[in-house]
């Protein structure tokens, strides 16, 4: 960071009252030990309670066997990981060392130099203090709460602790359990009841703060009749020199209220991302994730929906993206444990190359959830013919009274259409970025627009290449 | 001479599969002079199909012999998106459907690509867009379309008819200056053809030139087409005037494949 940016982000602390901790540049040794967890614990200055949980969590981590269905997690060596570097350092990185693939991306995405650097990870995004410090006055009047995680934990004690881990205890599973051990970043969110928010909210207005963290802990609550649109990530390649990804995300949705959650992730090509994202919809609430994943070496990643309250809806839209040397493995799971609850899924999976998309999915309904709907619609389209697509659907019907509608398909594009647009003057990777454009178009279209305009770029870069 | 937009000599094609290449075209000869309107008539199965495609240029065919000049260029050596940049255009028996992609996004994208092959250093014009869809939806409005046919993924749940018509105002944005039309009056009621043969007669002119495939002469009777050319087994076996239209629609095809030992 040069001195003015530095300078920039020091005004801006004290004109608008940040709470950022002065803590020394810190950056733990490779490898997790008991000692990383305390280490992480007491440079964030935390409770007593939550530098336990860290510890139960890390005893947890160590344990659990890990997952052998899934993709190939054999090639993980938790040794080789840095387990928690502070903001602080991570923006001092230069924006010359990251690497020129991704850099090229940018320019090629016409995104603006600041935000660039910003979304490679080295820089906060100046230009919207303004927008930021606007927003947040706005939220304040509301009674909301939109801070980093480890500001909620500081300023709202009680309520974090109500909530964290309740819905992904560190049991869940060994990444939960890793994530639980070392989190650091995400969002806290909570709307009081009754407040509708018109405007989503977006992990960038939280500057000064990390947004996509390695081990990043997101908490959204909603409270009765609240309505709130959260937005995270963004189309540009997420650079990290870190290679794990582990987030967790607990949503919580109260009688009444709406939250819908919207990323899409572009990892880096080397990275595994492990994400465990849960929601509970109570009462007549409406849960919807969104969800687009790209990139990563690795993604395992099944947003899902408690559906605990009668009349609660899930809706999950999610596409995945796999090129040569990749594998997403996403899904969702939805539980439908009260009557007349309804769900639908759509997943669109897009393989290119050597690219490997899953489907892995569960749809529940448990004893005495009686009139329930639900819907499971899986899309794949293979662009390769050493391309590979598969679909793990499981059910568990408990009850007799449900209605429930499946359907899959696995598509090529035909020569036909390819030909057909060719034959109107577009090149032939222009043509095959046009139809599969047009294949994700029911998930783009629910996408504010400036996202759906980047990802349909995103697409056409993607396709690069892809054609002779 | 007047120049020749189309000069097919010896045209040969084939269907490659396990089996190895089975012959269509055997030797196709045909010369279309720029600013004229022909058509070519023959009973199914005798290649006029393949001749439309294969001159587009689909994958599926293979030219196995001959040459084809597109004013003046090797229309063979070029890649089919080349050839639509040149401007020639194909109007299809069988539109596909392209899930996800409007008209107007799909249409706006060929128009683009076509402005920027015919004027590399043009600049870019801020109201083009706007423009372009005046004219959308004006040629929707001509083809007694709704103009909201442009927002509607292409083709998809359309009925034969309007594929048709989505066709035809493909063809009036873009302003090709070759059109090859595969049975586009096929599945046409009366007044769709009429509507049809209007928007291909208003294109008419010295710099517009068409070879109209078709089974029926109602749509040439509002054509009036320069030539007619019969096909049979994958040759032309004639080529004379609108007469000939009516004389085949009166007695059929056998008469003329005897007449040149086809049959």
């Amino acid at each position: 960071m040069n001195d003015d940016a530095r300078a920039a982000l020091d005004l801006d602390q004290s004109k608008y009252d940040f709470t950022t901790p002065e803590v020394s540049v810190y950056r733990s040794a490779k490898g997790l030990t008991r000692q990383t967890i305390l280490d992480i614990s007491a440079h964030k200055g935390e409770p007593e309670w939550m530098r336990d949980i860290r510890l139960r969590a890390y005893e947890v981590f160590l344990q659990k066997p890990m997952p052998r269905w899934g993709g190939d997690l054999s090639e993980m060596d938790f040794e080789a990981y840095t387990y928690y570097i502070k903001p602080t350092d991570k923006r001092e990185d230069a924006w010359e060392d990251v690497p020129e693939d991704i850099r090229k991306t940018f320019d090629r995405l016409g995104v603006p130099e600041a935000e660039r650097k910003f979304l490679a990870g080295v820089g906060a995004q100046f230009e919207s203090e303004m927008v930021y410090h606007s927003i947040q006055e706005d939220l304040a009047k509301k009674g909301v709460i939109f801070l980093d995680t480890e500001s909620g934990l500081r300023e709202h004690p009680e309520l974090f602790r109500k909530y964290f881990g309740t819905l992904v205890p560190p049991e869940d599973n060994k990444f939960a359990a890793l994530n639980t051990a070392c989190w650091s970043g995400g969002s806290f969110i909570y709307v009081p009841k009754g407040v509708k928010l018109d405007i989503p909210l977006q992990a960038y207005f939280r500057i000064n703060s990390e947004n996509m963290g390695q081990f990043e802990r997101t908490i959204i609550i909603a409270d009765e009749g609240a309505d709130l649109h959260y937005i995270e990530g963004c189309t540009a390649p997420q650079y990290s020199t870190r290679s794990l990804h582990t987030g967790v995300i607990e949503i919580f949705v109260h009688k009444g209220a709406k939250v819908r959650y919207t990323t899409i992730q572009n990892w880096a090509h080397n990275i595994y991302n492990l994400v465990t994202q849960r929601a509970i919809a109570y009462e007549d609430a409406t849960m919807e994730w969104v969800d687009g994943n790209m990139g990563s070496r690795l993604t395992m990643k099944y947003p899902s929906i408690y559906l605990a309250g009668e009349g609660a809806r899930g809706n999950v839209l999610s596409i995945a993206f796999a090129t040569s040397g990749q594998h997403q493995d996403a899904g969702t799971k939805i539980i439908h444990k009260a009557p007349n609850t309804s769900s639908t899924i759509l997943s669109k999976s897009i393989s290119r190359g050597t690219g490997r998309t899953s489907y892995r999915g569960l749809l529940k309904v448990a004893k005495g959830a009686t009139g329930v709907k639900a819907s499971v619609k899986c899309d794949a389209l293979m662009l390769s013919e050493t391309s590979r697509s598969d679909t793990y659907p499981t059910m568990e019907i408990d009850e007799d009274q449900v209605a429930i509608a499946h359907e899959a398909t696995v598509g090529k594009i035909s020569d036909d259409q390819i030909f057909y647009l060719m034959s109107r003057g577009l090149s032939e990777q222009d043509a095959t970025a046009m139809i599969v454009q047009g294949f994700i178009e029911p998930f783009a279209k629910q996408m504010p627009m400036e996202y759906a305009i980047e990802l349909n770029r995103l697409i056409q870069l993607e396709m690069e290449g892809s054609v002779g | 001479m007047r120049e020749l937009a189309l000069d097919i000599r010896d045209l040969r094609v084939g269907i490659t599969n396990g089996d190895g290449t089975k012959e269509i075209l055997k030797g196709i000869d045909l010369q279309v002079p720029k600013g004229e309107i022909h058509v070519i008539m023959g009973p199914n199965g005798s290649g006029k199909s393949t001749l439309a495609n294969s001159l587009m240029g689909h994958p599926k065919y293979t030219v196995t012999g001959g040459a084809v000049g597109f004013f003046g260029e090797d229309l063979i050596a070029m890649k089919v998106h080349e050839r639509a940049r040149r401007g020639l255009f194909l109007a299809y028996q069988y539109p596909v459907e392209i899930p996800g992609v409007t008209l107007a996004h799909f249409l706006w994208n060929a128009h683009q690509v076509k402005v920027q092959a015919e004027q590399p250093e043009g600049k870019k014009d801020p109201k083009a867009v706007l423009a372009f869809r005046k004219r959308l939806n004006a040629s929707l409005e001509s083809l007694h379309m709704a103009t909201d046919f442009s927002t509607r993924h292409l083709n998809v749940g359309a009925s034969g008819g309007e594929k048709k018509r989505i066709e035809i105002a493909q063809m009036e944005v873009l302003g090709p200056r070759f059109v090859l039309m595969d049975e586009i009056d096929s599945g046409l009621d009366i007044d769709s053809t009429r509507v049809v043969a209007r928007a291909i007669n208003a294109m008419k002119g010295p710099d517009f030139t068409a070879l109209i495939i078709t089974h029926y002469p109602r749509i040439l009777e509002y054509l009036q087409p320069d030539r007619v050319h019969v096909m049979a087994a994958g040759k032309v076996l004639c080529s004379r005037g609108m007469e000939l239209a009516r004389e085949l629609e009166q007695k059929g095809y056998d008469w003329i494949l005897k007449e040149y030992n086809a049959s």
